[in-house]
């Protein structure tokens, strides 16, 4: 499996978010480098415990490190920022501090023991890594629409998991470069969504939502793109409290836009299509 | 025949085991259960089949030399030396009602999750796994099942046999198995594909192809009926 990676999906993308799975999967495939889902995964917990003697909410993540080692792989690639930033700090920290991996193996017991091998990658990185062969195979160019990338906390937060400058992100932005898009800035590219405050306090989530997409607009951007499916949820869901009505895309539907790649988007809350159609990138 | 009995007795060898801490030696080679009726213990609960079908007869067990508990069924599990072990007569785990017309998957973003949240709060630690006497994969049926996969949840606890020692153990309090027999009945109204076999043989029962024959069983005489069963052949319809 030279040429592909070896993929973790997460429950959400599964469920939730299959739009973002099926096009990441189409776009993968087109540029010849498969997303290839691991033979048996784990649910990573969707928030990692800070607690520091809370070595059991530290198991499930790093099973699913295990079951890429004992595929023969050494790299895990997912799609969820929730998923990333959960699966690389646990495993950063079996990587950082010896006693909690030992006190993880020796809990893992009869399971193989991990070794601290397996490196957790979002794909972000990935697309970011074959920015000019997407350029290359662009045959939809996305020239007239205005796109306001939004990163969120969890692809950034902490430092030592952060997959770009903390403060100051550009992946996306390059990456949207290359399919020819409109880069607008928003200062609020990347506060916080309201993250899992939509499950009892929606309320919260609707302010962060207004002040995220207000600036977006202000800005001039046709949509907004992102990588992660809360972030997702919540800036399309909840601008129904809002004035606005801007479409959300996951920056894997773009890419598969751009590529002339027929993808399904029921995800949605608000329309994507007519935008789509407006700007003639989709018929 | 009464002194050959007496000779094959002193000849067994015995094992010492603990029973809710007390002490008695049992004949090598019983299985959990029947050692405990050679001890003396009439079972009321806690028994069923016998034969490791019907889940009745949990039990939990330490050995010497180990510092795990042990789960197993008591009619399957022979007895060790230095066995430390009680029986399980009954599972007070919570069941989820539902009515099987109302629980379409298509309907439900996760009709599983919707009636036993606490599948969510599984962290993988795999003891449900290890209590199975089933060796059934029961932390994987549960993470099919948070990720709504019903099919897979359904397929991977196909042999559960509802003894309830999964959820015993579990840190999460996820009631594993009556979650899966929910799995399993929403898969096979809603999912499996319809057998075209069956249809058929209900048909040929409702037209009463079968009749003369169930008559004539019914009338058979014990052990006529015995040595029909022992010679009975299976063939598959051609």
């Amino acid at each position: 499996m030279e040429d592909s990676y070896l993929y973790y999906p997460g429950c959400t993308l599964k469920t939730k978010a299959k739009d973002y799975e099926s096009s990441a999967m189409k776009v993968m495939e087109e540029l010849g480098r498969p997303l290839v889902e691991m033979d048996d995964w784990y649910c990573c917990g969707a928030m990692q415990s800070l607690t520091e003697d809370d070595i059991m909410h530290q198991i499930a993540p790093i099973r699913t490190m295990c079951c890429a080692q004992e595929q023969g792989e050494e790299k895990v690639v997912t799609l969820c920022d929730m998923c990333y930033n959960v699966l690389k700090q646990a495993n950063e920290r079996m990587k950082e501090n010896e006693d909690d991996l030992e006190t993880m193996n020796d809990f893992l017991d009869e399971d193989p023991d991990y070794e601290g091998e397996v490196e957790v990658h979002h794909l972000l990185e990935i697309l970011l890594e074959m920015k000019d062969e997407i350029e290359d195979a662009v045959t939809n160019s996305l020239d007239d629409l205005n796109i306001a990338p939004y990163y969120g906390c969890m692809l950034l937060r902490p430092d030592n998991v952060a997959i770009d400058e903390t403060e100051d992100p550009e992946m996306m932005e390059e990456i949207l470069g290359s399919l020819g898009a409109e880069v607008i800035e928003n200062p609020k590219r990347t506060e916080c969504c309201g993250s899992y405050h939509t499950v009892n306090r929606s309320d919260i989530v609707e302010k962060r939502v207004e002040d995220i997409v207000s600036y977006a607009v202000n800005e001039g951007a046709d949509a907004i793109v992102l990588s992660c499916p809360l972030c997702q949820f919540n800036l399309d869901f909840h601008q129904r409290a809002t004035e606005f009505e801007l479409p959300v895309f996951y920056i894997t539907e773009l890419i598969a836009l751009a590529l002339g790649l027929d993808i399904e988007m029921e995800n949605h809350k608000i329309d994507p299509i007519s935008l789509l159609e407006e700007k003639g990138i989709k018929e | 025949m009464n002194e050959d009995k007496n000779e094959e007795d002193e000849e067994q060898e015995m094992v010492e085991i603990f029973v809710m801490g007390k002490r008695y030696e049992v004949p090598e080679g019983l299985t959990i259960m029947t050692a405990l009726e050679y001890a003396g213990y009439k079972f009321t609960r806690g028994c069923g089949c016998r034969g490791g079908f019907c889940g009745a007869c949990s039990t939990v067990y330490r050995t010497e030399e180990d510092y795990k508990l042990k789960m197993d069924l008591a009619c399957q599990t022979a007895v060790e030396d230095g066995m430390f072990l009680v029986q399980l007569p009954f599972m007070p785990a919570v069941r989820e009602e539902y009515e099987i017309e109302k629980v379409d998957p298509e309907e439900h973003d996760n009709v599983l999750l919707d009636h036993y949240p606490e599948v969510a709060r599984c962290v993988s630690c795999n003891t449900c796994t290890k209590s199975c006497p089933q060796d059934i994969e029961v932390m994987d049926y549960v993470q099919a099942a948070l990720r709504g996969d019903i099919e897979r949840t359904a397929e991977l606890s196909f042999d559960c046999i509802q003894c309830g020692l999964c959820s015993i153990r579990c840190p999460a309090d996820i009631k594993q198995y009556h979650m899966a027999q929910m799995a399993r009945r929403i898969y096979s109204k809603y999912e499996q594909p319809d057998s075209d076999e069956l249809a058929k043989r209900v048909k040929e029962i409702e037209e009463g192809k079968y009749d003369e024959e169930m008559e004539e069983l019914a009338n058979m005489a014990e052990e006529e009926l015995k040595k029909r069963y022992d010679e009975r052949d299976i063939v598959e319809e051609g």
